[in-house]
């Protein structure tokens, strides 16, 4: 088995072409980030009016759940059999799955901003917008991030399954080395699959981290102290 | 002018009333403590006055000017805001978080960085707590950071909502004291919320009792509302001890300060039969020798017996009740401004004088 | 011929029922017994990381490693780990397992964390040994926190299970595949229903479960908070 993978990941004519690591690993990325702009831009607006206002949390956090339930593959190939084009099938479906994460991390950030701040905030006259801005976001922002986290994740991985339907990327390995039974392009896509996800997952807390205000840091630093004291 | 509360209520949509039809006139320059039981609508009165809720019917006048006619947010800035655990900015220095209200109404961001510097110094800090973030800071820090925010923007009125309930009882005294220091020396317009009667006799110019249901109970001074509770209420909530608590407003100049025979530490005491207050060489009091007590040598504290509390002269007259009841030779020793002992009072004097006060007693 | 008409046709099929009740079994099995073997595993590794805080940070980084690989990779590889057939159904069972785990064990150590020191504390003095004061006084008050997990982790599980499908174990995806390569929409959108329905009972089962383990939970809810003054 190990041999197997040794000999594909060896093997320069995997490494060329259409079909070569290089590119399909280009065109993962390339589903993953505009699935994750076009999910974001939706998401977070709506996520950020909810939990500023807290109207309709109820509504966003139960329609979250149900779109979490949806099963990847039979959306995807729904949405194949309705446009019959992998890519617009893909990018949609990638799109659905990316935005309960996003809104559930934004809507839960400005919820768990301390109530006393927010109040202070206001006492002190702050506006609408100024709170939004100066205050509630900045606080906000480590959850907001780790809800994209979760989006990247669910889309590197659902991105490999939409394969499925003909689209390109690291999926093909998988699906095409199991349909002709050749374990190490099998295995090579899950390793590259897996490794694309766990880079990018490094690469947004390294992110997460330099966005996060010091003073926010700090304080759940002395939070986690306190609990584990 | 002050503050004017006229005909306030305040119902919520599922019918609870947090305030009823309250009148009440705060004066200017002074501390105005509203202090009731949970529920009692005291925090929401308070946040009336900051437009951070609208009263369902009455009206607010801040210097005689109907608050509704001035925009939520320009009254706000106007007005200094605390609250229990402060709510300091997490996200924002020490520094960045008391210049808040200067900076959003305008300043030059140096000059608002400069007063928020002098403010830390006037609250107490040292100037290095500037560029900290509050999460480093400890609980009684934090809320001296709330007070300078509060202050930064000069307003005359300053609105304070259980400022000190979250920090513990010996940092919360020395809060109450700097806020008694500061208020000395800056003549605020300050309207506090509290729960704890202890703490708005302590600060209070005035107190207003407030009963569940949003209804004045009782409006005066500490001393009046200790002494002279309107009703059952106002007498359960301020607490069985009241008529001791009073003794706090009561001056003790009448009370009689006798000689006590003294000795020295360091010295070498002949045996007596009386008590004898042992001083040092300062003559502050050190404790006791009781009566037979014979010393070998020279007199070492650790001989004495533990002293009671001691009284200083011109204080209210509970601390000499206080100084001669918790004496192991029931003699409460006076001491000056210096904490040098001039003599001691007994309990029996000190109760005359009570009794002989025009004011003395809950009559 | 409107989608009902082929709808009707569809469900007409004595067959095809038979198909849809075989897959819902299977998707079940599939995603109830991993979700029950997780938890046990995630309670064990919790219990490890909290007696042994050293084994902590290893536990954390481990899980969202093992949450970070896509399931596609994970069923694909499994075999080769474990030397299965890549047709069995334990690949599925293990690899959704492994999920459960990893998404619980965050929520148990913090459940853990929760329980307030002076409980735990008068159980030791009056006499409980570590494993009988977990199991019966540190884990039930586990419980409320540890519930909001495991019903993420079911709802994720019932939607990952039809990715199995695409190595011939998928339950309900069976429908998907199905319905992908003869074009038809019937299977596919009787698939997702069935799916959201199944997540949707076993959600609620889950919510009941926790208020029978929880009684206490109930007993203090009534209560009423006081009202801010």
């Amino acid at each position: 088995m190990i041999g197997e993978i040794i000999d594909w990941f060896t093997n320069s004519a995997n490494w060329q072409g259409e079909d070569g690591v290089p590119t399909r690993v280009l065109q993962h990325l390339g589903y993953v980030l505009l699935s994750l702009v076009i999910a974001t831009v939706i998401a977070v607006p709506i996520g950020l009016y909810v939990g500023h206002t807290g109207r309709g949390g109820v509504l966003l956090v139960g329609s979250g759940n149900v779109i979490r339930a949806l099963p990847t593959l039979g959306l995807v190939t729904f949405l194949f059999l309705l446009f019959t084009d992998s890519d617009i099938a893909a990018i949609i479906g990638l799109v659905v799955l990316a935005i309960p994460p996003i809104l559930a991390g934004t809507y839960a950030g400005l919820q768990a901003v301390d109530r006393s701040v927010v109040d202070a905030a206001e006492g002190m006259g702050m506006r609408g917008g100024q709170r939004l801005w100066q205050i509630e976001v900045p606080i906000a922002l480590p959850i907001v991030l780790g809800g994209v986290r979760n989006a990247v994740l669910q889309l590197v991985a659902t991105a490999a399954v939409a394969a499925y339907v003909g689209l390109g990327g690291l999926g093909r390995y998988l699906l095409d080395g199991l349909a002709i039974l050749d374990y190490g392009e099998v295995a090579a896509g899950a390793i590259l699959t897996a490794l694309l996800a766990i880079v990018l997952d490094l690469v947004l807390a390294t992110v997460q981290r330099a966005l996060v205000p010091r003073g926010v840091r700090l304080a759940e630093a002395g939070a986690k102290k306190e609990v584990s004291a | 002018m002050g503050i004017e509360f006229r005909g306030i209520t305040k119902k919520y949509p599922d019918g609870t009333v947090a305030v009823d039809d309250l009148n009440l006139t705060i004066e200017d320059g002074t501390i105005t403590v509203l202090v009731g039981p949970s529920g009692c609508g005291k925090t929401t009165s308070l946040r009336m006055i900051n437009r951070m809720v609208e009263p369902t019917s009455g009206s607010i006048l801040l210097e005689g000017e109907d608050i509704r006619d001035s925009d939520a947010a320009l009254l706000r800035r106007g007005i200094g805001y605390v609250i229990q655990h402060a709510g300091l900015f997490p996200h924002r220095t020490v520094l960045s978080n008391i210049a808040t209200v200067p900076l959003l109404s305008g300043w030059d961001k140096n000059k608002a960085k400069k007063r928020a510097a002098e403010l830390l110094e006037v609250v107490g800090l040292p100037a290095e707590v500037g560029k900290r973030y509050p999460a480093q800071l400890s609980g009684g820090q934090q809320q001296r950071v709330g007070v300078a925010r509060a202050l930064a923007a000069d307003s005359p009125v300053l609105l304070m909502d259980e400022p000190f309930s979250a920090v513990d009882p010996v940092v919360r005294e020395g809060l109450q004291d700097e806020l008694l220091r500061l208020q000395s020396q800056l003549g605020k317009t300050i309207v506090f919320v509290t729960h704890d009667i202890d703490e708005a006799v302590r600060l209070g110019d005035r107190v207003a009792v407030l009963r569940v249901g949003g209804k004045l109970a009782q409006y005066g001074t500490p001393a009046e509302v200790l002494r002279q509770p309107v009703d059952d209420f106002v007498a359960g909530f301020v607490g069985k001890d009241r008529g001791y608590r009073g003794l706090s407003f009561l001056a003790a100049d009448d009370v009689l300060v006798e000689d006590v025979p003294t000795v020295r530490v360091g010295s070498k005491p002949e045996g007596s039969d009386g008590w004898r207050l042992a001083v040092n060489d300062a003559g502050e009091p050190r404790g006791w020798l009781a009566p037979g007590s014979v010393v070998d040598g020279e007199l070492v504290e650790g001989e004495l017996l533990a002293g009671g509390s001691l009284y200083q002269q011109g204080t209210p007259i509970r601390g000499a009740l206080d100084a001669a009841l918790s004496s192991p030779a029931s003699l409460g020793v006076v001491v000056d401004a210096d904490g040098k002992a001039i003599g001691v009072v007994t309990a029996r004097q000190v109760l005359d004088v009570i009794e002989n006060h025009p004011e003395g007693v809950a009559r | 011929m409107s989608f009902f008409d082929e709808l009707g046709q569809y469900l007409s099929s004595a067959n095809n029922r038979e198909q849809i009740v075989d897959t819902l079994a299977e998707h079940c099995y599939l995603a109830l017994l991993p979700l029950v073997l997780g938890i046990v595993l995630a309670i064990l590794v919790g219990w490890l990381g909290n007696t042994w805080p050293r084994a902590r940070g290893v536990i954390l980084v481990v899980s969202n490693l093992v949450y970070t690989v896509p399931s596609l990779a994970l069923f694909v590889v499994i075999p080769s780990l474990i030397g299965t057939k890549m047709l069995d159904s334990i690949n599925v069972v293990v690899a959704l397992t492994l999920y459960t785990a990893a998404l619980l064990v965050r929520p148990v150590l913090d459940a853990l964390d929760a329980v307030p020191p002076a409980v735990i504390a008068s159980a030791t003095a009056m006499g409980y040994r570590p494993a009988r004061r977990f199991l019966t006084v540190e884990l039930p008050l586990a419980v409320p926190v540890l519930a909001a997990g495991v019903r993420v982790a079911s709802v994720s599980n019932i939607s990952l299970v039809s990715v199995g499908a695409l190595i011939g174990v998928g339950g309900l995806g069976v429908l998907f595949t199905d319905g992908f390569q003869r074009e038809y929409f019937s299977p596919i959108v009787v698939g997702i229903a069935l799916t959201l329905v199944l997540a949707l009972v076993v959600d609620l089962l889950l919510v009941l479960l926790r208020r029978v383990l929880t009684p206490w939970d109930r007993a203090a809810a009534p209560v009423k908070e006081e009202v801010p003054a």
